[in-house]
């Protein structure tokens, strides 16, 4: 689990462009949405892309995306339910 | 009602982005084109905004801001851009995934910002400027479309600042494609050679460059008066366009004598280069000559840098050595860009010095 929320940190600072952020600077456990990272509506759409392209899971329903999203955690953790 | 050139902000492959100086220093470049030499974005637009931003993004909006930092301008009255090819980094990303993935997870952040009008809108929202906002997507005459709708609306409402520029950027996929057609040298060519035409085809550039205009004299700097201006299309021949600059000559009532120095497009390309070379040989004799795409690189809206390059000249009334094409001296008081697009898109445009 830790080295998948290490490898989702990369990812999301590589796909969204995240300027002078460091796979150390996002907590595993920090809110991306309304924290410091600050993302928005579109980003959640690059991160669904994401999911599908990197790791081959789909978001199905929508009322999910806000726990799923939550944290670097949430989202591993959706990942590796998934996945298998 | 004259118009004055009142901001500048002009992002190019020469250390352009200073207003205080006139191209002191010379990058000379050996490669297949010239890339913008750009500044430090931080200092102007904020991260958020910044990691979406395509290159042609930052270098407009980052040109805008600092022509309207130099007018002393917040908001101006209207923003007009030109651009030839729009974002076109943004179009090859996404067209490229379209291939790559099969049409599959398709991201929308290149998809938005791949509209040509993608520099002009975020120069607004930016400012939070509701005003008169348009892009010209016209090939060779996008700069002079902006600048022509920049100049009449200057030149029909009592005040008013105007946001003018046009933009465009090179990409390798770009570079490959057009090299094929025989457009662009396809051997890397010293720019300091580019009239030596030992290689066909031009250096192909990009750039950034925006103006703030008004009728507004004595409100903060004023940079010269942009007089008048024209376009044509794909003259007969070289005697056409002499015609076409007396005529224009005439219809402000000045004749060839009262040119004192000329801008040409000179691209590096023997065959478009030929009225050019005909013109500094035959027709502006009298004339200091100089040329700019050495500096920039040919571009649809490299006329933008020409049309910078004029004004620099009328303002400072000094010529740089390297710009120039022969060695007549004489005071600066009006100066006459002429350039055109690949043999199509013709454009002539008078600067005036405007004393204190």
């Amino acid at each position: 689990m830790e080295d998948l929320m290490t490898t989702l940190k990369g990812q999301i600072i590589e796909q969204l462009n995240l300027e002078d952020v460091a796979v150390a600077d996002i907590g595993n456990d920090d809110l991306l949405f309304g924290g410091e990272l600050d993302l928005d509506s579109i980003d959640a759409l690059e991160l669904i892309v994401l999911l599908e392209k990197q790791h081959g899971v789909k978001v199905e329903n929508p009322k999910e995306g806000k726990e799923i999203f939550k944290s670097i955690r949430t989202l591993a953790e959706f990942i590796s339910k998934h996945q298998n | 009602m004259a118009v004055y050139i009142k901001g500048i902000g002009n992002i190019s492959p020469q250390h352009t982005f200073d207003n205080d100086s006139f191209l002191d220093d010379f990058i000379e470049y050996e490669e297949k084109f010239l890339l913008a030499t750009e500044p430090n974005y931080k200092d102007f637009l904020p991260a958020k905004s910044r990691r979406r931003m395509s290159k042609i993004v930052k270098m407009g909006v980052t040109a805008a801001l600092h022509s309207l930092k130099d007018a002393g301008i917040e908001t101006p009255d209207a923003i007009i851009t030109g651009t030839g090819l729009g974002c076109l980094k943004d179009t090859e990303k996404f067209m490229t995934a379209i291939i790559n993935d099969k049409e599959k997870f398709l991201t929308p952040i290149s998809f938005i910002q791949s509209t040509h009008n993608t520099v002009g809108g975020t120069i607004a929202i930016m400012l939070k400027c509701y005003g008169y906002n348009f892009t010209y997507v016209h090939r060779g005459f996008s700069f002079e479309s902006a600048l022509m709708d920049g100049f009449m609306m200057t030149n029909e409402n009592e005040s008013g600042n105007y946001l003018i520029g046009g933009v465009d950027e090179m990409t390798e996929n770009f570079y490959k494609t057009r090299r094929l057609l025989g457009r662009f040298k396809d051997e890397e060519v010293k720019n300091t050679e580019l009239n030596s035409y030992k290689i066909p085809g031009n250096i192909p550039g990009e750039g950034a460059s925006f103006f703030v205009l008004s009728n507004d004299k004595t409100t903060g700097k004023t940079y010269g008066s942009l007089d008048a201006m024209t376009t044509f299309y794909r003259p007969k021949d070289n005697t056409a366009v002499e015609k076409e600059i007396t005529a224009f000559l005439e219809r402000n009532n000045l004749t060839l004598e009262d040119i004192d120095c000329v801008v040409l497009g000179n691209s590096g390309d023997k065959e478009n280069d030929e009225v050019f070379l005909h013109l500094q040989e035959h027709y502006f004799q009298k004339q200091i000559q100089t040329y700019f795409k050495h500096l920039c690189g040919e571009y649809y809206t490299a006329s933008g840098f020409g049309f910078w390059q004029a004004v620099k000249i009328a303002s400072t009334q000094r010529v740089p050595d390297s710009i120039r094409l022969n060695e007549i001296d004489r005071p600066i008081k009006k100066v006459l860009m002429y350039n055109h697009y690949n043999k199509v898109n013709h454009s002539l445009i008078l600067v005036s010095h405007v004393g204190v």
